[in-house]
This record gives structure tokens, sequence and C-alpha cells, in this order.
């Protein structure tokens, strides 16, 4: 369980969620792109491809991060949501608050 | 990952004929949310261990137990390290049964507000129980809300 960082060549922090992000690691998270936001970063993707489960204090770190991302003039995407996990988002109805793309690429494609 | 801290037990029980095998597992841990992610992967493992594969089940099963820790971790036993969370699962050959009891005060849970509510969808809390009854076949609570018993149908 963790998080692999990196930065593609248009700027934008790539975050893959390894594992769970669950109450247990998710201020790990909001830390890494607080950081990052910090010092000057503007452009976030997290990428679910090697994700495992979701619960919902990972839900609600996504919405603060996704909060602050925005307030500092930046933006934050998501990617490869599995179908159960995009069922959790949809189910909360946070399916319309984030721009959920396929794949890294496709997030990454227009950002 | 801290793992040293839990304690498990699993009773199996053969049964009749060409009905599954019952069996019965307990987990008891630390009101670590550390430990939330093994116990997890405990109770997991054990109740679905000799069942057909099924990815839907073993993820709702997952987020459910996952869920029902944290709140028995955080809201029910506020991190108290002297306090302990247990879990009990009884697998019959239709269903799960997984009861998660903490040691607080407990909770009325018709008190919790629904998190669909415009002023709250947005917000950062609050999704837990309701994520449990939409991932679940049924929900029980003991009467002092220390106690919360899971029903998952293996179907």
């Amino acid at each position: 369980m963790g998080f692999h960082t990196t930065r593609d060549d248009n700027g934008v922090t790539v975050v893959r969620v390894e594992g769970q992000l669950i109450v247990g690691n998710r201020q790990e998270l909001k830390d890494l792109v607080g950081n990052a936001l910090d010092a000057g970063e503007r452009k976030f993707l997290i990428d679910f491809a090697a994700a495992g489960y979701i619960d919902s204090s990972g839900l609600g770190a996504l919405v603060a991060l996704s909060r602050r991302v925005r307030d500092a003039g930046g933006e934050l995407r998501l990617s490869g949501l599995n179908e159960d996990l995009r069922s959790l988002f949809e189910l909360t109805k946070l399916d319309t608050l984030f721009a959920i793309a396929d794949t890294p690429e496709q997030a990454l494609a227009n950002f | 990952m801290t793992t040293a801290a839990l304690q498990l037990v699993v009773r199996r029980t053969p049964g009749p004929g060409l009905t599954p095998a019952g069996a019965r597992v307990q987990v008891t841990m630390p009101s670590n949310v550390d430990c939330i992610e093994h116990a997890v992967s405990l109770v997991a493992r054990h109740c679905l261990a000799g069942v057909s594969p099924d990815a839907r089940l073993r993820f709702r099963l997952q987020v459910a137990v996952a869920e029902a820790l944290a709140n028995a971790v955080v809201r029910g036993n506020r991190e108290d390290p002297t306090k302990l969370v247990s879990i009990e699962a009884e697998l019959l050959p239709h269903h799960i049964l997984i009861q998660v009891t903490d040691q607080g005060e407990g909770f009325d849970p018709n008190d919790v507000p629904e998190p669909l509510q415009p002023d709250r969808v947005n917000g950062t809390r609050g999704r837990g129980l309701f994520l449990i009854r939409k991932l679940v076949d049924d929900v029980r609570f003991n009467a002092r809300g220390t106690s919360i018993c899971m029903t998952l149908s293996r179907q």
C-alpha cells in the first residue's frame, strides 16, 4: 500500500495509488499533494489502475484535495478506476465532482 | 502496516452432504487505523476461502468491513489504545454474516445524516455508513450502537 509519484513532460504530477486508499494512509496522500501544491505544482492526476479498494475516508481525502487544488487555481483529475471503484463514486455522486478518465494516457492527453 | 497485535481464530465445521462447510472466523484488533488493512485482508481471505471466485463479492466485503472497522476504531473506541475491536464472521451456505463490535459509547444510526443531501454531497465526511448500506444486503445494529452486523449474500 503506497503512492508512487512521477511528473510528466507537461508538468502534471501523477500519483499512482498502489493498494488501498483508506483511513490509515489518506493523510499521506493529502500531505504528498499538499506539499507539491506548496512547491508550485498545479496539475495533478491520481491514477487508480493499481489500486485495490477505497473507503469513505479515502473518498473524503480526494474531495478535500480537489477543493484545495481548485482553490489554488489548479486541477485534479482521476483515472484508472475499475468498475467496482467507479461504483463507489457513482453511489456517492462524486462522479459528478471529478474529471474521471479511463486511463492515465487519456487524462494526460489534454491536460 | 501493523500485524503483530491481531488475533485470529478460525473454526471450520464440515457441512452435511453437499452443503459447503461452515466456518466461524474471529479477529480481535487494537484501536489502531494502521491495523485495518490487515484485518480486512484476514477476514476476506477466510470468508472467501473455498468459494468460487467472485471479484464483486470480495470488493463489497472488503469495503464494508474496512468502513465498519474505521467506524469502530475512530468513532467508537476513539483510537483508545486500551480498547479493542472484535470481528466475528459466520460463513453460511448462502450468506456471510460479519459482526464488528467496539468498546465505545455507542451511537444512534438513525441520527446519521444522509450524505447525498445537496449541502453534504461534496463534503469530506459522513459517507461510511451510507456505503455499507449500499454494498451489503442487510445491516443491523445492537441496541447500544456498539455493534454492526452485516449480511452479504453469496449469490
